[in-house]
């Protein structure tokens, strides 16, 4: 019996031996680029992940479809090295740690909310890798870190376009704000939010300051303090998970108030959730989905075909990016086959890249690696939809 | 004033999920002495399992045009049915997991129950992807308010429904044969079985019962709360866990009241203190109990009885 055990063992080891030397042998070669996906496959938010999946092989089809990527003449296959970090900031690092070291990726594109790009840009910076986040609005994920760029506008500018809507749209003068302390995104948006509110209306205009924890269900308690505060709106920088617990128990606490929403609000994934509690609501966004023109429709109109539901904002982000580093490449000019050599390389080229026209907007990256791009504001249709309402751009 | 009240609304129905979820724990430790630490995913099982009862229902009840049932209707019996089925997976639980781990240490029996919950989550994440499912809105919400404070009827009908449970367990456990043999097997162990009292079918009997409470919390969470993910029994399991302690052992107005008193703190520590503290109070509170009460409020020591 022992025997037989240890020779199956032996075998076992043999083939596992084997299988790696088969995976090492195409990282070998020269004419392959690869570019890492770090997404959130599963965990809170996995239809985030769904959509930088699905933007990001639509894209490789094009270029597949086009024999390879061309870079100073000559073309090259590119794969894509798709990880899930599971929507946590440790397992985004690990799978960073992982692309870059044991995959030898050229460009890592992700990850999608800040809680994981903060740590993993800080990774990916050490390792001299260019990391690009298409949906990342902190501002520390891009912060005294060369190699880290982003494709969407910053929480800074955010929070004060949201603050000046409610007041312009509304006329509201006291605001209330209820946030997940222990996630990044929502932490920072809330508190450029306040800063932003209360430059408009004087200290004390935020008359609810209410927060709670990564996967609490029941916000009830935190809700019937807002209610008690006299707040005139409700601002909610959440995922589209919470967004359709907290929207529900607040309208069966009796809240009437409008609620106001972020980014992260716009998921394909949020009116299957929240149903008609969400309709007529606002949210701040990257694009406008409905009444979209020119190549943003058309590349809805292809994602629609192919995957069967209308991209979200993380879609198009993604989109976005895959051209961005596609053009970074490009511009770079010659593989070397040196990887450490042509990051360096698609890193400057990054930096250098100026009024590109994406379909989220025109983008020109700062010296932090952020994008100056506009901002839409959307409202939820009575059918559903996410209709443009209205555009804020930065002076 | 009215403030508080509608703090304590809030608090009945939190604290209706930890009391269900605690009894399941305590009958367990009661009887067999093993924490089932699989029970905060047996839960959750108990959610999906009432969800897709409930959309095959409703799907039944379109497609062969009766008359339209009313929602309460397909709500209990997609309570009763749920609660069925998701007893079976206890007993299965049970006879799979730990029967051979009866005479083993404790502590084997605790981490296959760790293990059979990490089975069913990923299980879940296999079959049914990430997705996030959002459970069918059975009885549509009407609100009332009284006196300022505001109440649906989905509330009143969780907590109400909790209270009925918990009654009919006790009446169970108090009034009938199998509920007598629970009683004795958790007075003593060793030597119950020995008078004839079949130990393997009050263990599974027990399982399923626990199960089936579990289940029905699951469906109420998903009435309260509609959106499913198979972590979602995790969290509350361990806490509901900790009811199950301060409750004492095996007794089911300990695990009733103290799930209820959990809610009430983690409500109120969060109307008056920042979030953060909420579960740092919380437990400070319980640790300061069982400093004066080791055995929780109902619960007896153990330590002189014979076990297996």
């Amino acid at each position: 019996m022992r025997k037989v055990s240890i020779s199956l063992l032996v075998m076992l080891l043999f083939a596992i031996g084997l299988s790696a030397c088969g995976a090492a042998a195409p990282g070998a070669s020269t004419n392959t680029i690869k570019i890492g996906i770090n997404a959130p496959l599963t965990g809170d938010i996995p239809k985030v992940g769904e959509g930088t999946k699905y933007a990001a092989e639509m894209w490789l089809e094009d270029i597949d479809a086009a024999g390879g990527l061309e870079v100073g003449g000559e073309k090259y296959d590119v794969e894509l090295v798709i990880e899930d970090n599971e929507a946590k900031a440790e397992s985004a690092t690990a799978v960073t740690t992982k692309l870059i070291s044991q995959d030898e990726i050229l460009v890592m594109v992700g990850p999608q909310s800040s809680k994981q790009a903060v740590p993993a840009g800080e990774v990916a910076n050490n390792q001299k890798t260019p990391m690009v986040s298409p949906w990342s609005t902190n501002p520390n994920t891009t912060l005294d870190r060369p190699f880290v760029f982003r494709t969407p506008f910053l929480d800074p500018f955010q929070g004060p376009v949201l603050a000046n809507f409610a007041t312009e749209e509304f006329g509201f003068t006291k605001a209330a704000v209820l946030y997940d302390v222990a996630s990044d995104y929502p932490k920072g948006l809330a508190e450029f939010f306040k800063s932003g509110w209360e430059e408009l209306h004087g200290e004390g205009s935020v008359v609810a300051y209410e927060s709670f924890t990564t996967n609490d269900t029941d916000f009830s308690a935190q809700l019937t303090k807002i209610k008690d505060s006299g707040a005139e709106f409700l601002f909610a920088p959440q995922y589209y998970n919470e967004v359709a617990l907290i929207v529900q128990q607040a309208r069966e606490l009796g809240w009437e108030g409008p609620i106001l929403g972020s980014d992260s609000w716009g998921s394909a994934e949020l009116m299957s959730l929240c149903g008609d509690a969400c309709k007529g609501l606002f949210f701040s966004t990257h694009y406008a989905a409905a009444g979209a023109t020119g190549a943003t429709k058309e590349f809805i109109d292809r994602y629609n075909e192919k995957y069967g539901y209308v991209p979200d904002d993380v879609g198009a982000l993604t989109w976005d990016t895959m051209l961005l580093i596609q053009k970074a490449i490009q511009d770079c000019g010659t593989i070397t086959g040196d990887i450490a050599q042509d990051r360096q390389c698609v890193r400057d080229a990054m930096a250098q890249i100026k009024d590109f026209e994406g379909i989220t907007g025109s983008m020109t990256f700062t010296e932090e690696g952020d994008p100056v791009k506009c901002a839409v504001i959307v409202k939820i249709s009575d059918a559903g939809e996410f209709e443009f309402y209205k555009q804020v751009c930065p002076e | 004033m009215e403030f508080f009240l509608q703090n304590v609304v809030n608090a009945l129905q939190w604290g209706s999920f930890y009391a269900l979820i605690a009894l399941g724990y305590s009958m367990v430790y009661g009887v067999l002495l093993l924490f089932n630490f699989a029970h905060g995913d047996i839960f959750m099982v108990g959610a999906y399992v009432g969800f897709f009862v409930a959309t095959g229902l409703l799907l039944l009840v379109s497609s062969l045009g009766l008359v339209s049932m009313p929602g309460w209707v397909v709500l209990v019996l997609v309570i009763l049915v749920a609660m069925f089925i998701t007893a079976f997976v206890g007993v299965a639980v049970e006879r799979i997991g730990y029967r051979p781990l009866r005479q083993a240490p404790r502590a084997s029996a605790a981490i296959t129950g760790l293990m059979i919950g990490i089975i069913f989550e990923t299980g879940n994440l296999a079959l049914l992807g990430a997705r996030r499912l959002s459970f069918p809105e059975l009885i549509e919400t009407t609100t009332y308010t009284i006196g300022g404070v505001t109440v649906t009827n989905k509330r009143i009908m969780i907590v109400a429904v909790s209270l009925l449970l918990m009654f009919a367990l006790h009446q169970f456990v108090q009034r009938t044969k199998w509920g007598m043999a629970m009683r004795a097997m958790a007075y003593d162990f060793a030597v119950v079985p020995l008078m004839g009292v079949p130990l393997n079918s009050i263990a599974a009997l027990t399982f399923g019962l626990g199960s089936a409470l579990a289940a029905a919390a699951g469906i109420l969470f998903g009435v309260a709360y509609p959106v499913l993910s198979p972590y979602m029994g995790i969290v509350v399991g361990w806490k509901a866990f900790v009811a199950a302690i301060l409750g004492g052992r095996g007794s089911i107005l300990g695990a009733a009241l103290a799930g209820f008193l959990l809610g009430f703190i983690e409500i109120f520590v969060a109307t008056i203190f920042p979030s953060t503290l909420r579960d740092l109070i919380a437990f400070s509170i319980i640790l300061l109990i069982l400093v004066f009460r080791p055995h929780g409020f109902f619960g007896e020591a153990h330590t002189s009885r014979l076990r297996l």
